[in-house]
């Protein structure tokens, strides 16, 4: 039997990662995902299922002991917020660049500089664009519920040791600090050093006779092997867009209108979308759940049916940007958003749609 | 004695380290870095942990310290060497780590990582190679540049009033309960090199206690950042660095700690 808990969000990345054998969690208090930690030091899972958990210095320090976790194979992650993320940058491209997995959870809020500490989806340039120097792309994923909180964390691994990459869960602030009923699989148990052996034959796990030393670095100083490593990393991102590209539908078999919405957004806007379908009016929404790689191609094919879209975000606008280039031009784009950790109600949406749409 | 002769595997006094690799090395010559890898390496072999050992390398001229020593290495991003080597033992406990760090990747961008390393008493070994220089961008002034020295971002000397003073970070972090063994060596001399290679020996023991981190500095010369000749660069040290960066042990918990 599956249990069924009411946690926060945040409290369901912590669960999950003791229950989905993770070996390692470094990270640094801030609002307002701190509770990933809390909960962790509660529960202390260094007791039972051998799981490390460290409060480091800094995001900084976290971000680079993870890095020393992944070098040697192992499941390590971190969780911080927008400022906190930026700090992390460095640590995120030298992970890219040194092909690592792990996984970090970014728990938006307001900003630019220390913001506010209310919930926002400010970090997604950041994120999806590039959080760090050099050609890279994080795998990002973007949950809605507590249950994708939990269930994230699983995936996140899945696609990190799939591609040996650094995988983004893009929250908000609202996913982290809301509760919502969570169904929690057995616990599953760490690897065993035979499995990391198997699973990670590149990993700094000591060198035996049997094979040659096993180096994790991101240094080439040659541009020949540099540029021949970057295309290798093209390639490999060329295979995360053709097989990795997730998004929902919501009502949009017979839409004539589309929202575009992620995260905790699209929960608000699904609302939105039921309110002008009283009204008579045909609208639908598609939410990205992966927001690299995007979902080009269905916002595209979608946008030929539509007479207009409409990207719903706790920003200034940033991934509108991606709903253009997926349109094309082929009908009209229009943005809605609130910033600064103000959250937007159903009716705001509806206002700001009649109102791009010239309809009562 | 003919070649042939001296070259029979009895008459053997000296040979390079099992696990120095083939590689060129891309220090110049008079640089202590090669001594100090030579060490290392040949402690790794004497004690047998070559399969156990992870080395972890910085940002500056020991970033390839990886292709010289014939065990599993990473490498950091400049300063946070210690932050890699916290997580890399404290999920790893039955390994050898270790950190090289330069005086400007562990006294400048690094203080927060190994001051906390310290504090935290992490079970690893940091060897720190202080010659009172960035050599790898070109010879720019580091924490360590002693007063008056001249550097390339302080061609008139090191002026206290504008650059602040030398940091004595061996001395420093003694005062941290997480540290167990701290000492401060140099390799200028046949003597020196022994004593060096016993100090390294007793830190990777150590690091085997679970009594917290073991500090190794070695007083190092930067002949190409000095503009001198290795020579030089030894005498010079011995005269100034050393008044500074005195040698020999400061702290160490099983010697120091008073009898039952």
């Amino acid at each position: 039997m599956a249990e069924k808990i009411l946690m926060k969000g945040n409290e369901a990345i912590a669960i999950s990662a003791i229950r989905n054998g993770v070996d390692g969690y470094f990270g640094y208090p801030i609002t307002p995902q701190s509770e990933v930690m809390e909960t962790l030091m509660k529960e202390r899972p260094w007791l039972t299922t051998g799981m490390v958990v460290l409060q480091a210095e800094s995001e900084t320090s976290s971000i680079n002991m993870i890095y020393g976790g992944a070098c040697c194979g192992k499941k390590v992650m971190t969780s911080s917020s927008s400022p906190g993320v930026s700090l992390m940058c460095e640590g995120i491209s030298y992970m890219a660049g040194a092909e690592l997995p792990c996984v970090v959870v970014d728990v938006m809020r307001g900003g630019p500089g220390l913001g506010t500490i209310q919930p926002s989806q400010s970090d997604y340039n950041m994120i999806v664009k590039g959080s760090g120097h050099g050609d890279f792309h994080n795998i990002v994923i973007a949950p809605a519920s507590a249950q994708d909180m939990y269930d994230f964390v699983d995936w996140g691994f899945e696609l990190a040791f799939r591609y040996r990459n650094p995988v983004v869960i893009l929250a908000d602030g609202i996913i982290g600090q809301m509760m919502e009923k969570v169904e929690m699989h057995e616990q599953k148990p760490r690897r065993t050093a035979e499995e990391i052996l198997r699973d990670a034959p590149w990993a700094t796990t000591g060198k035996p006779a049997s094979r040659p030393r096993n180096i994790i670095t991101s240094l080439s100083l040659d541009s020949d092997i540099q540029e021949v490593f970057n295309r290798k990393l093209a390639v490999k991102y060329a295979e995360i867009e053709a097989n990795e590209v997730k998004y929902t539908e919501y009502l949009t078999d017979d839409a004539e209108y589309l929202f575009v919405a992620f995260g905790c957004s699209s929960r608000i806007c699904e609302a939105a979308v039921d309110e002008l379908r009283e009204a008579g009016i045909r609208a639908g929404m598609l939410r990205p759940v992966t927001l690299y790689p995007y979902p080009f191609a269905r916002i595209e094919e979608l946008a030929g049916k539509m007479k207009s879209i409409m990207s719903v975000e706790l920003n200034l606008g940033q991934m509108v940007d991606d709903v253009r280039l997926a349109v094309k031009g082929t009908c009209p784009v229009g943005f809605y958003g609130r910033q600064g950790g103000n959250i937007f109600t159903p009716e705001e949406i509806t206002d700001a749609f009649k109102k791009f749409n010239n309809l009562k | 004695m003919d070649t042939a002769e001296i070259m029979r595997p009895e008459n053997i006094v000296y040979r390079k380290p099992a696990l120095i690799t083939d590689n060129v090395m891309h220090y110049c010559p008079g640089c202590s870095h090669g001594v100090v890898h030579k060490l290392i390496a040949e402690v790794i072999d004497e004690m047998g942990i070559q399969d156990s050992t992870i080395g972890i390398s910085p940002v500056g001229c020991s970033v390839f310290a990886y292709n010289y020593i014939d065990i599993d290495w990473q490498e950091a991003a400049h300063g946070r060497a210690p932050a890699l080597a916290t997580a890399t033992k404290r999920l790893c406990p039955d390994k050898h780590v270790f950190t090289y760090q330069g005086d400007g990747d562990l006294a400048s961008i690094g203080t927060a990582e190994i001051i906390h390393a310290c504090s935290r008493g992490e079970n690893i070994v940091v060897i720190f190679i202080n010659n009172g220089i960035y050599g790898m961008t070109g010879g720019q002034m580091a924490p360590t540049t002693l007063i008056g020295m001249k550097t390339s971002t302080t061609p008139y000397g090191r002026d206290p009033k504008i650059n602040g003073f030398p940091m004595v970070i061996a001395d420093m972090i003694s005062h941290l309960d997480g540290t167990a063994y701290i000492t401060r060596q140099s390799v200028h001399t046949a003597a020196a090199v022994r004593k060096a290679k016993s100090a390294i020996r007793k830190a990777f023991e150590y690091s085997e206690k679970n009594i917290g981190l073991s500090f190794v500095e070695i007083v190092s010369t930067c002949n190409s950042g000095w503009k001198m000749s290795p020579v030089d660069a030894n005498k010079w040290m011995v005269e100034n660095m050393f008044k500074k960066y005195p040698i020999g042990d400061i702290k160490d918990v099983l010697k120091d700690a008073p009898a039952l």
